[in-house]
């Protein structure tokens, strides 16, 4: 018998104003997989992620995070704290790399010493030597490690991650994946990865889902995604027809 | 004309130390209750929010003249606040000068949570901070504006003089402050003191500013 899914979506629909950004009717997300949303620019991955995370409400429809249903208001603290998401345009405080580093650890625990965690995760990611710099004066690329370095020192259950590497030069994003890698495989964490990027879904995902307009056009392991897709959009993205 | 050295050595510090109280007060206060206030409205996504920033910020052009009179016309004897028995006491003066504040506290305030990134708030709950914790780092990254916030409520309280006058009387030694001092003594003609009076009040409030600044810092470095 299969494991319960750990996010079910059931014609989730969010929109902004006359703008249906996401169109669900079904969806899962399997526990200890790691899942690729991929699509087009605008295609709704960002929505569907935040959502996912609990920091939105959809507009109706409803998304079980294991056995419980819920939405932005109603996920309790708890819960939420075992979901992270890194943001495609991350914020960092006016603080130095280490205090951003240690923000969520901050939260739940007090003043505690955390400095051994933090420590950690600054050197897998390479940036030990930026620990004490302003975040304000890091470059774009920079940024995002240390998105990423603040959402993995807290060792979530689900990863979900908004093209983490997309102001990367080709070395860091070989980085990133292989640390990513190490944590699907060190703590079995699941993940749901957006990205716009073909090759890299295919190097990262054992399953892709391809969004288009905010619908879900198809689903299906990585494999099957890019050799035998079923949807001629599919075929026609996976060909190269409908990046942009 | 009285000499101005003797008359710095018998009223000036009496004076000062009652402005530093008046005015302190009154920038606590409004501080207590503007800064939390401003920071609700500076995340605030309702509709009405842009309403009342407009009305906050009119409250910053408040008369002071104009405040003075209501709050003495609430506090006379005829008047619905005649209970506290608080016209022309420390306590009404300190009351004037909340309102007089209390708008530059909230309004700057407010100006500076809002420009924080309007995904911060988003982020930090991804990282599992409560909403309190949200707000409270907010407010921590808006520090600089909330400082300025507290400095510009201090300028206005201690350089007003129209409301102090009308709630405070200007009696001696009891509700003299440095504004009414310079208003007696230039209608007396002491020039001289009533400079040194303008001076004090400048030097204060230079001082004030220049507190504030070490408690923070240099502003955030900004790509």
């Amino acid at each position: 018998m299969s494991e319960a899914p750990l996010f079910q979506l059931r014609d989730v629909r969010r929109q902004y104003g006359e703008t249906l950004a996401v169109d669900v009717d079904e969806f899962a997300v399997r526990p200890g997989e790691t899942l690729c949303l991929l699509g087009p620019t605008g295609a709704g991955k960002s929505t569907l992620l935040r959502l996912l995370a609990g920091i939105e409400r959809p507009t109706s429809g409803e998304i079980r995070f294991r056995e419980a249903a819920f939405d932005a208001e109603t996920l309790p603290l708890v819960v939420r704290r075992r979901i992270t998401l890194v943001f495609q345009r991350p914020a960092l405080l006016t603080d130095t790399v280490r205090a951003n580093v240690e923000y969520g650890l901050r939260v739940r625990h007090g003043r505690r010493q955390l400095r051994a965690a933090v420590d950690r995760v600054l050197e897998r990611l390479g940036l030990s030597r930026f620990a004490t710099q302003a975040a304000q004066t890091l470059s774009g690329g920079q940024i995002q490690l240390v998105a990423l370095a603040r959402a993995l020192v807290l060792e979530p259950e689900v990863l979900l991650l908004d093209e983490p590497t997309a102001h990367l030069d080709p070395a860091h994003v070989a980085l990133v994946e292989r640390v990513i890698r190490e944590e699907f495989r060190q703590r079995s964490v699941s993940i749901v990865w957006a990205t716009h990027n073909l090759f890299q879904a295919r190097r990262v995902a054992q399953r892709v889902a391809l969004l288009l307009s905010g619908r879900l056009v198809e689903s299906a392991s990585t494999e099957d995604f890019f050799e035998s897709p079923t949807d001629p959009r599919t075929k026609d993205f996976v060909d190269g027809k409908m990046i942009y | 004309m009285t000499d101005p050295p003797e008359l710095l050595a018998r009223d000036f510090w009496p004076i000062l130390q009652l402005s530093l109280q008046v005015s302190g007060m009154a920038v606590l206060i409004a501080s207590v209750v503007g800064i939390p206030l401003g920071a609700w409205l500076g995340l605030s996504k309702s509709r009405l929010t842009p309403f009342v920033r407009v009305l906050v910020h009119t409250g910053m052009a408040l008369p002071p003249v104009v405040v003075g009179l209501v709050l003495y016309i609430l506090l006379s004897r005829s008047g619905p606040l005649a209970f506290l028995g608080w016209l022309f006491t420390l306590q009404a003066m300190v009351a004037a000068q909340v309102i007089l504040a209390l708008p530059f506290v909230v309004g700057i305030t407010t100006s500076a949570v809002a420009a924080v990134p309007r995904e911060l708030p988003s982020q930090l709950r991804s990282l599992g901070a409560d909403e309190g914790q949200v707000r409270w780092t907010i407010l921590g990254e808006a520090r600089h504006g909330v400082l300025l916030a507290v400095a510009a409520a201090f300028g206005r309280s201690i350089s007003e003089v129209g409301a102090v006058l009308i709630v405070g009387g200007n009696i001696q030694g009891h509700t003299r402050v440095l504004t009414t001092a310079i208003v007696l003594e230039t209608s007396k003609g002491e020039f001289a003191f009533a400079l040194s009076l303008g001076a004090a009040l400048l030097t204060l409030a230079l001082g004030v500013n220049v507190l504030i600044l070490r408690l923070h810092g240099s502003p955030p470095l900004h790509e």
